[in-house]
């Protein structure tokens, strides 16, 4: 049995423009000490899916429903909220993009890691103290005594990244949750960041949720890797053959919309026709179809679902197409088309 | 190609801070060309749009000087700047911060060329639509507010009114990197096509090296407000040359899992040093991992100057040229007597 297991999970907000279905019945399994990559665009849905799971979606305008959402046994969306409180922070850790707002600038970074033993595991002052050394040491901050008593605006970007990690695995937490966890650092930093959780990872095999709209960071770290569009999976796979053979339109699109450092510099970059659409406002059927290349007709009434494009394949694309994909996709090919 | 478009000699921008200064730019100096495209890279804080917004004198410059077809900009009045102003324009990064939320697009678009005086109210508003045109927007939008469009749209409308005036240079700074990655690659091509259509130089500023690498033939890398590398974006990708390019170009993540897999990748200790308490010497040397192939203590005490190698590029630090593989078949001094 998977770690934790998404069912059916669905998120909406009434607003005065109406309602917004920022996540559409997402389905997914999260095992022991794997990396997960959710990627997608801004307003895919793919902070919310966590957010939702943490149970930190504020109520109203948000409503939160799915069939289960099942982490070691228990359903997380039934638990009262005092039970809910025991596991956040503790068996399932989340850290965010942005290091400065999520510190808190008026308590040392010390007070902030002990805060964290103190609230879930009752252990002494003494203790929690030496827990939040031994935590810093562990995501490679130089001496971390003197650490425990500045505040956050007194440390870089990437320390406090790494000050946030520290906390996020105080409690040997069983999944951690990367929400855009370098998207504000500079690259040479990323790099560090991305060492150091892969370094992580494989000494306490912590199961992660990566979030990223990054393909390269995701690429990097991933075993497996699902892509959200519109606040819907269109596809999940291993991430060898997701990158190497995409099986649904939309991920084939943003694939090859990335710049890389051995693409031919001179050639035009694929872009994805139109805009992201309007979540209060989706159609009938596949909510990528608008701008979709293989669209067909069905494609505009119908909403594809989730399934394996061969039967017992391990992955899963939401498209009606997915058979066309995999003799390839190319620019070249829109052109002919074209 | 004769006379430069631009010339920036020497640039210094200081900023007081508490009684210190802040050297955001230290000592800057490229030129760019009519047509042309250079790229200005590197990470937060190393001056990169300090040089952009003291080119178009938005800040005064500390020292140095900025000439534009062969004149003079630094020091010069508001009065004397405006012909220049309207032939140098900006593109910002974030599309929603650049916008007037309170104008139509309309009112945006003919605004630079009101302050210019040029044509009549109608004729501005044929041209604003023209502009949206220009950018693949609707003309008939041009009635509508900042808010009623997308964020890839918005900065289709920043750059329509960049081009309001028709300028010669543009200075881009982090056009992209506000933008989804399938909306970026839309604006990176229409930035191509404009440039081609229009004979536009761009002065690109960006973190992204692989959009840079798409989009830029030259490329100058900077650290602490300084270039450290400027190179054909050939010799810069083939063969990085400065410890520093060579471990930003590292840390790009690739998006190919089999890559990442087995990639070799510098990973660079600590962080970048303050502006404001820069190290002494090369100000790269305490974060650099070739530093102990140059003898002595030169790298802490002397700062290693912007100089040519024997490829054509320039570069500011104290290793041995001779250390550097060159590309192959590029035609290297050094490849023919090794071969």
């Amino acid at each position: 049995m998977a770690l934790l297991e998404v069912k059916d999970l669905r998120v909406r907000f009434e607003t005065h423009h109406g309602t917004v279905r920022a996540v559409d019945g997402v389905s997914f399994d999260l095992e022991e000490g794997e990396t997960l990559g959710l990627v997608g665009e801004s307003g895919s849905g793919k902070s919310v899916t966590n957010l939702a799971l943490m149970g930190l979606i504020p109520s109203p305008p948000g409503v939160v429903e799915a069939e289960s959402v099942r982490f070691k046994e228990r359903d997380l969306l039934a638990l009262p909220p005092e039970e809910l409180r025991k596991l956040r922070g503790n068996r399932i850790a989340m850290i965010f993009q942005d290091p400065m707002t999520s510190l808190n600038p008026l308590l040392t970074i010390g007070r902030q890691l002990t805060e964290v033993l103190e609230l879930h595991k009752r252990v002494s002052r003494r203790e929690a103290r030496r827990a939040a050394v031994a935590g810093l040491d562990d995501v490679g901050i130089p001496s971390p005594e003197r650490r425990l008593k500045q505040y956050p605006h007194e440390l870089s970007g990437g320390m406090r990244q790494r000050v946030m990690i520290a906390m996020a695995l105080l409690c040997k937490p069983d999944i951690l949750i990367a929400d855009e966890p370098t998207t504000a650092l500079d690259v040479t930093i990323q790099a560090q960041i991305l060492e150091l959780m892969r370094d992580l990872q494989e000494r306490h095999g912590t199961a992660i949720i990566l979030v990223t709209h990054d393909l390269g960071v995701v690429a990097g770290m991933s075993n497996r890797v699902n892509v959200m569009y519109a606040g819907r999976l269109v596809e999940s796979a291993p991430a060898a053959p997701l990158f190497a053979r995409p099986l649904h339109p939309y991920t084939a699109g943003l694939l090859a919309s990335v710049p890389t450092l051995d693409g031919d510099p001179e050639a035009q970059l694929f872009s994805i026709p139109g805009q992201p659409p309007d979540l209060a406002a989706l159609g009938e059927g596949c909510a990528f179809q608008p701008r979709c290349d293989f669209a067909v007709e069905r494609c505009a009434t119908q909403r594809p679902t989730l399934d394996p494009p061969l039967a017992g394949e391990p992955r899963l694309s939401a498209c009606f197409e997915s058979a066309r994909l995999r003799e390839g996709f190319s620019p070249a090919a829109r052109e002919e088309k074209a | 190609m004769s006379v430069p478009l631009l010339e920036v000699e020497k640039l210094h921008k200081h900023f007081p801070v508490g009684g210190r200064m802040l050297r955001a730019v230290d000592g800057v100096s490229f030129d760019l060309y009519r047509g042309e495209t250079l790229g200005l890279v590197g990470e937060s804080g190393c001056g990169k749009s300090t040089v952009a917004r003291t080119i178009v004198g938005l800040y005064r410059a500390t020292a140095g000087s900025v000439r534009f077809e062969g004149h003079e900009l630094v020091g010069i009045t508001r009065r004397h700047m405006r012909p220049f102003r309207r032939r140098i324009q900006m593109i910002f990064q974030d599309p929603y911060a650049s916008l007037d939320p309170r104008q139509t697009v309309a009112s945006i678009l003919a605004e630079p060329l009101a302050i210019h005086r040029m044509g009549r109210p109608r004729a501005r508003r044929l041209r604003a639509m023209q502009l949206l045109e220009a950018v693949g927007l609707n003309p008939r939008h041009i009635h509508r507010y900042p808010h009623e469009f997308s964020g890839g749209q918005r900065q289709r409308i920043g750059i329509a009114r960049a081009l309001a005036l028709e300028p010669d240079l543009i200075i881009c700074d982090e056009p992209v990197s506000a933008l989804d990655v399938s909306i970026q690659a839309q604006i990176v091509n229409l930035l191509a096509e404009l440039q081609e259509r229009f004979n536009l130089a761009y002065l690109f500023i960006a973190h992204d090296l692989a959009v840079v690498r798409h989009i830029c033939r030259r490329i100058a890398v900077m650290y602490l407000g300084r270039i450290v590398e400027i190179a054909t974006r050939d010799q810069l990708f083939g063969s990085p040359t400065h410890p520093y390019t060579r471990a930003l170009l590292s840390a790009i993540p690739h998006p190919d899992p089999e890559v990442e897999r087995t990639r070799r990748r510098i990973v660079l200790p600590g962080d970048v040093p303050s502006p404001l308490s820069p190290p002494s010497g090369c100000t790269f040397h305490p974060r650099c991992p070739e530093r102990d192939q140059v003898e002595g203590e030169r790298c802490s005490r002397e700062v290693p100057e912007l100089v040519p190698l024997a490829d054509g590029r320039c570069r500011a630090c104290h290793l041995p040229e001779e250390r550097e593989a060159p590309l192959p078949g590029s035609g290297h001094p050094a490849a023919q007597t090794e071969s």
